[in-house]
């Protein structure tokens, strides 16, 4: 984007161009895209640059300058465009009523770019096709939410991972409490029995009953510091 | 074929017998946790294998090392490396019922430092690659907004232009190195904690914790969702990708093969190390993922299928990524080349539409001849799309510049955002459920823990623990920290566990032990590809990448790239010398645990040999074994 916002040089320009018009301001109107040349084409909009829209350029400039205060009253005659281009670009001054000198360009330009929208929307353009020389646009401030999305996106995803870890956590401790709640009193003697006999050196060992005669792992050692049996 | 096998005593008392198996997996079945169905396991193990390497690191590797030509490695060692280590270690794991710990010490007491290396470099991963995953989720919630905050530039002060930092380079890198990292121009500039960044990080770590609460439990459930949603989304992606304008030159570039490349021994290097990082083994998790399985599960066929799928998402994903690149880039060219036709347009009063792409060359020749002098004076950007193709394609580059950037010139750029963030988010969680289990299972086997902490209890106090440590990640210089650990400490200490792994297994614990091990388990013996792999090829091919990276990093001196808007030549990276501690950092990331499998090996014999003259005593004092039954019944 920033291609479109270069400034030529008004020397390099004036160069080849006679500047009755004056060096200071040039307009340029991009056509984006384009299908012949002599169209303007911005959002779908086709038109030909011919007087009529001249005469419109005109009348919005001589709007925003009386839209200025404390200014005498500009008239549509009073605005000149010199050395219109197939490019569709041209030069433009405006003059005093007494037409014998033309205004100070920073008065003009401040006037446009107080009505820089006004001018765009007149030709369907913006400020990327519509192109004031020297005449920076005023870049849109971003919408700032007062509370950034982002945080309130976290904070929705942040509860349903705590409320979820609260009912993982309670439902395991619900279920710790009933395995050892419920059959404690039946299988009391049994755990007994089953941690005297697999804390004694540590080999798990099964009962008696359910082996019946197989190899008992009590009796096969894994440490070498025991004498093998 | 070698018959070495290194004396052995004691390894049939340590394990269980194939007699044993099956009683011991029916006594199990209440106490220890397994898997709930087959397809669990899968998607469990697909989601530890398929991760974001996939996604950034393969289509990178791809494109630089010949394109469509890169295949032919990659799958070579797909087959002679991943596959058979991923059997070797499915199957140790089902035949020994244990997690890692537990398997290397059943083989012998001295190789307990395997387990525990492992341990450490899971723990060592996980410390890092969440935090990517708290990066993730910090884009995932700027997502939801239009435009998106990366898409442009924020305005300066006096609202007359956009921030200086962002205008040199661009609004996507501007948002990743400036409002997510704030990152400092040294890792020795260590700044301050970035509390946006920390609260991601207690996001991410808090969903980690939920998902591995009870261990396969819950994560058992969790993989429905994270490892078939990534796949979804690729779809979707690829869909879209297709009919964006430019997607198929993306394709083409990456495809492309240049054979010449293959003569290389990088490219072979390089996808031999991408074919086993890719697998994610000498982590731990997957032997201890196996060992829930019942016994005669047929994990032959589960390491072919979980290798094709791996190696068949490598080549999914680099075709989604690279169309889209590909369309990034053409736009990226058109607006290059817009902006030459501007000048052109501008400098020479032209009718607008009269010069295009195609008839640029011949406009700008008419135009000088007109008028050199006017000429001279323009200045044209040089258009290159093989730049542009190329441009930061690896790791966090493509997630978060380049595939951001392509976001957002897309229609409904918050919509593709969200599944791509999501996506991301995805791959990267399912991988750190095997690291977790690869460091929650070890504790619990070396006995440190005691045995009433509940479950619950001590993956909390693990999740908690890492996510202080983590804390470093999320200072300015956080990100050079991460580099750090991903470069060294992911890398080296896993082949070296590797290796260790496939020697233990074939040559201390016996090859003609493990196949008939297999041969009960699933029904037939390993086949002569597995033993010739098992024995020569793949160790081999583990020495033969180690050495080469070994020699390659001890070589070179330590550099990094540094994010730097003084430097001359910014928007690109700088690169300085790590400060001289770094080193120390390095050693001990790196060192530790490849050092842990000899120092443990020998803490362990001179225990051994200590403890001989004080065998009577041991006698004396341990509980008769033979009061056991009689004590049954009083």
């Amino acid at each position: 984007m920033e291609a479109f916002l270069i400034e030529v040089d008004g020397a390099a320009i004036g160069r080849r161009r006679n500047t009755t018009c004056g060096p200071w301001g040039r307009m340029w109107i991009r056509h984006v895209p384009v299908e012949e040349v002599l169209y303007l084409v911005s959002g779908g909009q086709e038109y030909a640059w011919d007087t009529n829209e001249e005469y419109l350029f005109k009348a919005m400039v001589a709007f925003s300058m009386r839209k200025v205060p404390n200014r005498e009253t500009t008239e549509i005659s009073h605005v000149l465009l010199c050395n219109v281009t197939q490019r569709v670009s041209f030069w433009f001054v405006v003059t005093d009523p007494s037409r014998n000198h033309t205004l100070p360009a920073v008065e003009v330009q401040s006037a446009i770019r107080m009505n820089r929208n006004r001018i765009n929307n007149a030709f369907f353009l913006n400020d990327q096709t519509l192109e004031f020389l020297r005449i920076p646009s005023t870049l849109a401030p971003p919408t700032d939410p007062s509370v950034p999305i982002w945080i309130i996106i976290f904070g929705v995803i942040f509860c349903i991972v705590l409320v979820a870890t609260m009912l993982l956590i309670l439902s395991g401790i619900q279920q710790h409490r009933r395995k050892h709640k419920g059959p404690s009193e039946m299988e009391d003697t049994e755990d007994k029995c089953e941690n005297v006999i697999t804390i004694e050196n540590g080999i798990p060992c099964d009962p008696l009953d359910m082996k019946g005669g197989h190899i008992n792992d009590a009796f096969v050692t894994e440490d070498e510091r025991l004498t093998p049996l | 074929m070698v018959r070495l096998a290194l004396p052995n005593p004691g390894l049939e008392a340590r394990i269980p017998s194939l007699g044993e198996l099956e009683r011991i997996e029916q006594e199990e079945s209440s106490s220890r946790p397994k898997w709930d169905n087959k397809a669990q396991y899968m998607l469990t193990c697909v989601g530890f294998c398929v991760g974001l390497g996939n996604v950034w690191r393969f289509p990178y590797l791809c494109q630089s090392h010949g394109g469509g030509a890169f295949m032919i490695p990659f799958l070579i060692l797909l087959v002679l490396e991943g596959i058979p280590l991923l059997y070797l270690e499915f199957a140790i794991g089902q035949r020994l019922r244990k997690g890692s710990v537990g398997v290397w010490s059943a083989i012998h007491p001295a190789l307990k430092g395997l387990g525990i290396a492992s341990m450490f470099v899971s723990f060592m991963v996980g410390l890092y690659y969440n935090t990517i995953i708290a990066w993730v989720m910090w884009y995932f919630f700027n997502s939801f907004q239009e435009p998106l905050p990366w898409s442009q530039c924020p305005l300066n002060a006096n609202q007359t232009g956009y921030v200086e930092e962002c205008a040199r380079s661009s609004p996507v890198d501007y948002f990743w190195y400036r409002e997510t990292l704030n990152i400092s121009t040294s890792i020795d500039d260590s700044g301050s904690v970035q509390w946006w960044i920390l609260l991601a990080l207690t996001c991410a770590w808090s969903v980690l914790y939920v998902c591995t609460i009870r261990g396969i439990e819950t994560t058992g459930k969790a993989v429905y969702i994270t490892s078939t949603l990534p796949y979804v989304v690729l779809t979707i992606f690829l869909i879209r990708g297709l009919t964006l304008k430019g997607a198929t030159s993306g394709i083409v570039f990456l495809f492309t093969p240049n054979v010449a490349e293959l003569a290389k021994p990088a490219a072979w290097l390089d996808a031999g190390a991408q074919v086993f990082y890719s697998f994610s083994l000498a982590f731990g998790g997957l032997i201890s993922f196996s060992s829930y399985n019942p016994v005669h599960n047929n994990c032959e066929m589960d390491s072919v299928i979980v290798s094709v799928i791996n190696g068949f998402t490598s080549v999914y994903a680099a075709t989604v990524v690279y169309s889209i690149i590909g369309f990034r880039a053409t736009e990226r060219y058109d607006d290059c080349f817009s902006a030459n036709i501007l000048t052109l347009i501008n400098g020479f009063d032209l009718p607008e539409g009269t010069v295009t792409q195609e008839n640029f060359a011949e406009m700008q020749q008419r135009c000088n001849a007109s008028d050199p002098a006017a000429y001279a004076e323009l200045r044209f950007q040089a258009c290159d799309m093989d730049t542009f193709l190329s441009q930061g394609v690896e790791g966090t580059g493509l997630a978060f510049i380049v595939f951001t950037e392509a976001i957002t010139k897309m229609p409904v750029a918050p919509l593709w955002s969200v599944l791509f963030f999501i996506m991301l988010f995805c791959l990267g969680l399912s991988s750190m459920f095997g690291n977790m289990e690869g460091v929650v299972v070890p504790l619990q086997d070396l006995n440190i823990i005691p045995k009433k902490w509940p479950k619950e209890l001590l993956t909390g106090l693990i999740c908690l623990g890492t996510y202080l440590i983590a804390f470093i990640f999320t200072l300015n210089s956080g990100q050079y920290w991460l580099s750090l650990l991903d470069s060294y400490a992911g890398s080296i200490p896993l082949l070296v566990i590797a290796f260790f792994e496939m020697f233990s297994v074939v040559y201390v614990y016996g090859v003609d032990r493990f196949n008939r091990d297999i041969e009960f388990m699933i029904g037939h013996k390993p086949n002569i590809f597995w033993q010739v792999t098992w024995r020569v090829v793949s160790p081999l091919l583990m020495l033969a990448i180690f050495l080469f990276f070994f020699v390659i990093e001890v070589r070179e001196e330590l550099t990094y790239n540094i994010w730097d808007p003084a430097y001359e030549e910014f928007p690109k990276s700088k690169e300085i010398k790590y400060p001289g501690w770094v080193y120390a950092v390095v050693v001990l990331v790196a060192g530790v645990p490849c050092l842990v499998i000899p120092g443990f090996a020998i803490y362990k014999l001179i225990r051994n040999h200590f403890q001989r003259p004080g065998d009577q005593r041991a006698l004396v004092s341990s509980p008769s074994a033979a009061s056991v039954n009689g004590g049954l019944w009083s």
